[in-house]
């Protein structure tokens, strides 16, 4: 009798070990994951409808940190320049397909041309952001090659100008993510099979033609990941801004994260910073949803 | 010829900071500018070490990177293995929810991780640095991925000798895994080695900065002497691009892991 309640109860037992197992192996990621990403994403979510200063307790009020954001100057001169910052995007990607496809095609000798062009990737943002303030500066090396080359008459306030600010600073994100956009085209190539190509120089494509009809069509997947991930990326720009401009000149260069950062980190304005998150990750997902759907149905041709 | 132009475009700043921490007097500010410097000098590096606690902030940078990865891997590894080998009730559930933070506005958690390492007495340690990217999604993602590809008939021959689970995934999976572990390190590395805006949020003493912290807060200070942040970012950069030309092929796996797959 004994027996047979042992034999039925052992494999209920040797199940909960084996749940048990499983759940202690995930525990260190999960309880990371929980402290670290779940509970401060859903809190800072809520932070936002808070008055908070880390000091005193936080006070509910409901929505006016969003009032108080309509009504803010800065705020409106962040989220249009994090905007504006988002015509780093169809630049970059550009340059990413074509460079992609001019390496998928020649062969030889790559190896060393590819770490260049990866050289900028794996670079720290701080070195980088140093490097381009020295040579953009009025008796920088840009300006000397420009001079030389006769493109401007005299040498160009870069980072100094605020009409031109941005822009420099949008170069340099170009610069930086070239490669790993790169990259990302190339994995994609590869999953091409070269039969379609040939089928279609067969039957008398010209190279424009199997690109259009071809190439970028089968490309597409890669396309709107990376277009996705430059977007999002471009909207929470802040170290090249930080490193390089501060900001300025008269706020420029002032984007949506670095407002943030300054009123959480700077200010202490916590709840004022949640409420100027969230609406960043409003415009973001609104972005993303109209660029999957854009690019899904083929509203930009071909893409 | 347009490909080689433009490796020139994105590698030549890199040769002129090289040339620049390596020249005797005067500014990064010079026409025509110098790529040969006559003769190179190494008393720009002599100088930031004696000046600056360069070596200091190399050595927190190792520490933190160390660290990092260590827990990542560690994590990771832990993590990929039941949600890719064993089933238990629960494990698509917690799956989806660990590959789908991907997708929740991680800035706005920026502001209360702050607040936790407040409240958990850690701002202004190494741990408050590493702690928050120890779990990293990419990484329990890639190692399931791995574990994955394995033949049940190996685990099965460890069970039947009478392994435990521990015993398992330590001795028989994780060699079997070595290069998605390879791959998730180098990864790593970079990502802690140049990671700047969160220990800049946290760290508060200067003795504790990482190179990239560093690196600016000594641009700040030697304003004029420029030669010097220079020898600095070569300092800083140098380990990473080693890193990376010794190790190119894990590097791009990675990114096409992430992006294929």
């Amino acid at each position: 009798m004994e027996r047979q309640t042992l034999a039925r109860s052992l494999p209920a037992a040797r199940t909960g070990r084996r749940i048990l197992t499983a759940y202690l192996f995930l525990l260190p990621a999960l309880l990371l994951l929980g402290v670290f990403t779940f509970y401060p994403v859903t809190f800072g979510t809520a932070l936002s409808l808070f008055e908070y200063d880390v000091i005193t307790p936080p006070r509910f009020v409901g929505l006016a940190n969003f009032r108080a954001l309509w009504t803010d100057r800065y705020f409106w001169i962040a989220l249009e320049n994090s905007i504006k910052y988002l015509a780093v995007v169809p630049v970059l990607q550009g340059c990413a397909i074509v460079l992609a496809i001019w390496v998928h095609r020649s062969t030889r000798g790559l190896g060393w041309l590819r770490a260049a062009y990866y050289l900028p990737v794996v670079t720290s943002i701080v070195v980088v952001g140093i490097l381009w303030r020295w040579l953009y500066d009025d008796a920088g090396l840009v300006n000397f090659i420009l001079l030389r080359l006769g493109v401007v008459g005299a040498p160009v306030h870069w980072l100094a100008s605020p009409g031109i600010a941005l822009y420099a600073v949008m170069f340099v994100t170009l610069w930086k993510g070239l490669g790993y956009y790169m990259v990302i085209y190339l994995a994609g190539l590869e999953a091409i099979p070269p039969g379609y190509a040939e089928a279609a120089a067969i039957d008398g494509a010209t190279a424009v033609q199997q690109l259009r009809h071809v190439t970028l069509p089968l490309l597409r997947p890669s396309i709107l990941l990376a277009t996705t991930l430059s977007a999002i990326s471009a909207l929470r720009v802040f170290e090249e801004v930080y490193v390089m401009t501060s900001g300025g000149p008269v706020y420029s260069t002032y984007t949506m994260f670095y407002y943030m950062f300054d009123q959480a980190f700077g200010a202490l304005h916590l709840g004022y910073a949640a409420a100027l998150g969230v609406v960043l990750a409003a415009v973001t997902i609104g972005l993303s949803v109209a660029g999957f759907r854009l690019l899904r149905e083929g509203g930009l041709s071909y893409y | 010829m347009v490909l080689v132009l433009i490796a020139v475009v994105t590698a030549f700043p890199f040769v002129w900071l090289l040339a620049t921490s390596l020249r005797g007097s005067g500014t990064v500010f010079s026409f025509p500018p110098v790529i040969i410097p006559r003769p190179p000098t190494l008393a720009n590096y002599v100088g930031v070490w004696q000046t600056m606690p360069i070596g200091r902030f190399f050595l927190n940078t190792a520490y933190i990177t160390g660290m990092g990865i260590a827990m990542t891997v560690v994590v990771s590894a832990l993590a990929g293995y039941p949600l890719a080998r064993m089933r238990f009730p629960g494990r698509d559930l917690i799956f989806y929810a660990i590959v789908g933070s991907l997708m929740l506005p991680q800035h706005v958690g920026l502001i209360l991780n702050f607040v936790t390492m407040m409240r958990l007495h850690l701002i202004d340690t190494y741990a408050a640095v590493y702690l928050p990217s120890a779990a990293s999604v990419f990484g329990i993602f890639l190692l399931r991925q791995a574990f994955l590809t394995i033949p049940n008939e190996i685990e099965d021959a460890a069970r039947i000798d009478g392994a435990s689970e521990l015993r398992v995934w330590a001795q028989i999976m994780l060699p079997l895994v070595s290069p998605a572990l390879a791959t998730l390190a180098i990864i790593e590395f970079s990502a802690y080695w140049n990671s700047f805006l969160w220990p800049l949020i946290v760290l508060k003493s200067p003795d504790k900065y990482p190179l990239a912290v560093g690196l600016l807060y000594l641009s700040g200070l030697f304003a004029h002497n420029t030669r010097y942040v220079a020898a600095g970012a070569v300092v800083m950069t140098l380990p990473m691009i080693v890193v990376f030309l010794l190790l190119q092929r894990y590097f791009l796996r990675g990114i096409t892991i992430g992006a294929v797959k």
